[in-house]
């Protein structure tokens, strides 16, 4: 049986991830429904109220999986990571409590408002709600990310009795720029998740030839917000991200890049696999120069490699890590010009028509999906082996006197109820898709 | 600076017990108060706007607990794995539970999902009673400070102990009645016709029960933990709680006979809060109770963080459950009135 650390990350892995491709979808549909929501009140558009409502009910069924899997995640760090909970409890707790009470009261008073509430609230009544949707999870996105840049980048923090750590400066600790850069990046790609599942939605509908009004709402949102989320995502909030890892943790972007030795005219990696053992990558396609661009500004910056860092601070799986990041840029730029071309068809008029490119939408909404877990595995496994960067290991983290036989049988247990969740889940969405969008009349409610 | 955030932690846990405390007691009575499907939506109805903020009380009181006494969370959140993860997978089920059965209109569908929210919730309130029980009774922590329960040994509440003996099963039918005390009350007050009727019968049997376990539960526990009823006689403010638990246990009866139901619900409120906030009194300091050794114990001296970081977590707290509770004002008096089902397939 492999070591306990092994299975408390793997399903603290697992539950994160799982747990993360919902509140990925209704953080940014969140701002999506407010403007849909804005453009149906200031133009006076019922068809604009209809495709709010259509995804407000999605957002709705994406929420309370959001939910029952979060409350998971909040208990882990006790359970599975004791001893990093107690040392540094006083501090990442701060964040994660300011998420219950700023956050989820928010979120959880106005929900069923939200989504009951269109009939009793009025238009404006129901703007006002799904704004203090928005405006929650946002702001939960930020506790959590602060608590993430924390372990990333630890600032803000004085050590106290028996060596824990506790806060000493707040301001140093909650505006982290860490946080700062990992926010906007985060919530973006967010947007970009949202901005590609509406328009696959629409895509749909117009190779179906149904609902062809909310068809093309769902297309021009859908593709204006890709566009616009997709190209912030990569520049600045990405490339500044990029900076910070290669300032702070200059070992964990060698190892992304699979960069075995260092020097300037740094190439980046195209394509590739890294081999740890020989120190090299096999079969590689690589622009020179490119890499020391990108983290440092100028051609000829020095980008150290694995061999200037001693072996026992390398992360610990370097080829997921390449991997990883990999997949993430590789998507991130594929998703740019996908946005590109179908809003030049829209601004065209041509998108509704073009079958080619609505196939092409319709079946891409996985990309951002894939693109956010990798991104976020780059971000996990970059800060490997420390749990608090520079701080306290991983293999030092873990609740000591839980052992691998206990873990396996709650992570079985979680693959479990995870798998039927994630069925459920995908008929109800599935059937809200084949049902679609109602119009009715202002005030009328919803769903016949 | 330490007393107070141990007030604080007690407040939100007592709050969490009787918010959450009605949904979950309301759960645990669905297929008993509620029989056709227009009636079980007026259940749904009743709880459905407030059962997700309710629970958020949890994880508001378990980040405080976090920040304030991170050793005592750290140690018993891993101490006690096992139950802990039941716990979270009846949460899912019974979140899921009651935000899914609206959305399909079938009867298959929907009892499915009235039996996962009538057992998930009635396993809750079992698990959160275990759990006071493990607290009341303590825990085998070492010199480390860590500890480490199996479900259950032989039942014996003596070492070497599990999670399960005869005083933590005792302590969870407790709590179970309890919460469904405080359901009944909930449902008679926001709910009308047949589930009316029914709730407020309910509320009259489940608090005379509550009434006779009462002095058992309290008479076991002093002969178990003679230092808890020391603590009770010598501490006014715990005689002040235990009054108001009283008061409010009897206006269960008054108010529930003259038909006054929110009164009544107020009452059971008094009675479960009363009793918590005075258990709490009862306690102080101690936070983790050792059982063979007390200095062991993690006190809310010993286990606390540092007292800058705790006057740091002073300012938002002040800030954030002010405006917890004004949203929880808002969503009442948004929802006030009788809850209904609404027409199909909208609402719960």
């Amino acid at each position: 049986m492999a070591d306990p650390v092994f299975w408390h990350r793997l399903q603290f892995a697992f539950t994160i991830v799982f747990h993360y491709l919902f509140p990925v979808l209704t953080m940014g549909l969140a701002l999506l429904i407010v403007i849909m929501k804005a453009i149906g009140l200031a133009r006076d558009d019922l068809r604009w109220d209809a495709a709010a409502r259509f995804w407000i009910r999605i957002f709705g069924i994406t929420f309370a999986v959001g939910v029952v899997t979060g409350v998971p995640m909040e208990f882990q760090f006790g359970t599975n990571w004791a001893a990093f909970s107690r040392y540094a409890g006083s501090v990442i707790g701060n964040t994660l409590a300011m998420e219950g009470l700023f956050a989820f009261f928010l979120e959880s008073s106005f929900l069923s408002l939200l989504i009951f509430g269109e009939k009793r609230l009025g238009r404006r009544g129901h703007f006002a709600v799904a704004i203090a949707l928005f405006a929650g999870s946002w702001l939960s996105g930020y506790f959590i990310i602060a608590t993430n840049a924390f372990m990333q980048r630890p600032v803000g923090f004085a050590v106290g009795p028996g060596g824990s750590l506790y806060v000493a400066d707040f301001a140093a600790f909650l505006l982290n720029p860490w946080a700062l850069a990992q926010y906007a990046h985060n919530m973006i790609s967010a947007v970009v998740t949202a901005s590609f599942v509406v328009a696959s939605v629409g895509a749909y509908y117009a190779l179906q030839r149904v609902h062809a009004d909310q068809a093309q709402i769902f297309l021009r949102i859908g593709t204006i917000a890709g566009l616009v989320s997709s190209l912030l995502v990569a520049f600045p909030t990405g490339d500044t991200q990029a900076k910070l890892v290669a300032r702070y943790q200059p070992v964990a972007l060698a190892a992304m890049e699979g960069r075995f030795t260092s020097g300037g005219m740094a190439e980046l990696n195209i394509i590739g696999q890294p081999n740890v053992q020989a120190q090299r990558l096999d079969n590689p396609i690589r622009i020179p120069g490119a890499l020391s661009f990108l983290a440092y500004g100028t051609f000829h910056s020095n980008v150290r490699g694995l061999n200037e860092f001693p072996e026992q601070n390398w992360p610990n799986n370097i080829e997921l890590l390449y991997y990883a990041f990999h997949l993430m840029a590789g998507l991130g730029t594929i998703m740019i010009a996908i946005m590109a071309l179908a809003s030049l068809l829209l601004w065209r008029d041509r998108l509704m028509h073009s079958r080619k490119m609505l196939w092409v939408l319709m079946l891409t909404f996985p990309f951002p999906y894939i693109a956010v877990i990798t991104g976020w595995m780059t971000a996990e496994l970059g800060r490997q082996p420390w749990l608090i960067y520079g701080l306290l290991r991983t293999a030092d983290g873990a609740s000591p006197q839980v052992h691998s036989g206990t873990v396996l049988f709650t992570l079985i247990g979680f693959g479990g109820i995870y798998f039927v969740l994630g069925v459920l889940y995908l008929f109800l969405v599935g059937r809200e898709i084949v049902h679609g969008p109602v119009m009715t009349t202002i005030g009328e409610p919803s769903h016949g | 600076m330490v007393e107070v955030w141990y007030g604080i932690i007690a407040l939100m846990l007592t709050l969490y017990v009787v918010m959450d405390g009605f949904d979950l007691g309301a759960g645990a009575l669905h297929l008993l108060v509620a029989h056709t499907n227009d009636e079980r939506r007026q259940v749904l109805s009743a709880i459905g706007p407030y059962w997700d903020a309710n629970e958020v009380w949890l994880i508001a009181a378990g980040g405080a607990l976090f920040v304030a006494f991170p050793a005592v969370l750290a140690s018993g959140l891993s101490g006690f794995y096992f139950a802990l993860f039941l716990v979270l997978w009846c949460l899912i089920l019974r979140g899921v539970a009651i935000e899914f059965r609206g959305h399909v209109q079938n009867d298959l569908w929907r009892e499915f999902w009235d039996r996962g929210f009538s057992a998930g919730s009635i396993l809750l309130g079992i698990f959160f009673g275990v759990a006071l029980g493990n607290l009341l009774r303590g825990v085998p922590l070492e010199s480390s400070g860590w500890f480490a329960l199996t479900l259950f040994t032989d039942f014996s509440a003596r070492p070497p102990i599990g999670i399960l003996d005869w005083y933590t099963i005792l302590v969870a039918v407790f709590a179970l009645i309890a919460l469904m005390g405080h359901g009944a009350a909930f449902l008679a007050w926001k709910t009308a016709g047949a589930v009316h009727e029914r709730s407020t019968r309910l509320t009259w049997r489940l608090y005379l029960l509550i009434g006779a376990l009462w002095p058992v539960l309290t008479v076991v526990t002093s002969i178990m933990q003679p230092a808890m009823w020391h603590a009770f006689l010598s501490r006014p403010l715990a005689w002040l709680l235990g009054a108001g638990s009283l008061a409010g246990f009897s206006g269960v009866f008054v108010f529930t006979r003259r038909g006054r139901h929110l009164s009544a619900f107020l009452g059971s409120t008094a009675f479960l809060g009363g009793l918590m906030l005075a258990t709490a009194v009862c306690l102080f300091p101690v936070m983790l109770r050792s059982v063979d050794n007390a200095a062991l114990s993690l006190t809310a001296y010993n286990a606390s963080t540092d007292a800058r970081g705790l006057q740091i977590a002073l300012y938002w707290w002040a800030i954030g459950f002010p405006l917890a509770v004004l949203y929880f004002v808002v969503i009442f008096r948004l929802h006030r009135g009788k809850a209904t089902a609404a027409g199909e397939g909208e609402g719960y």
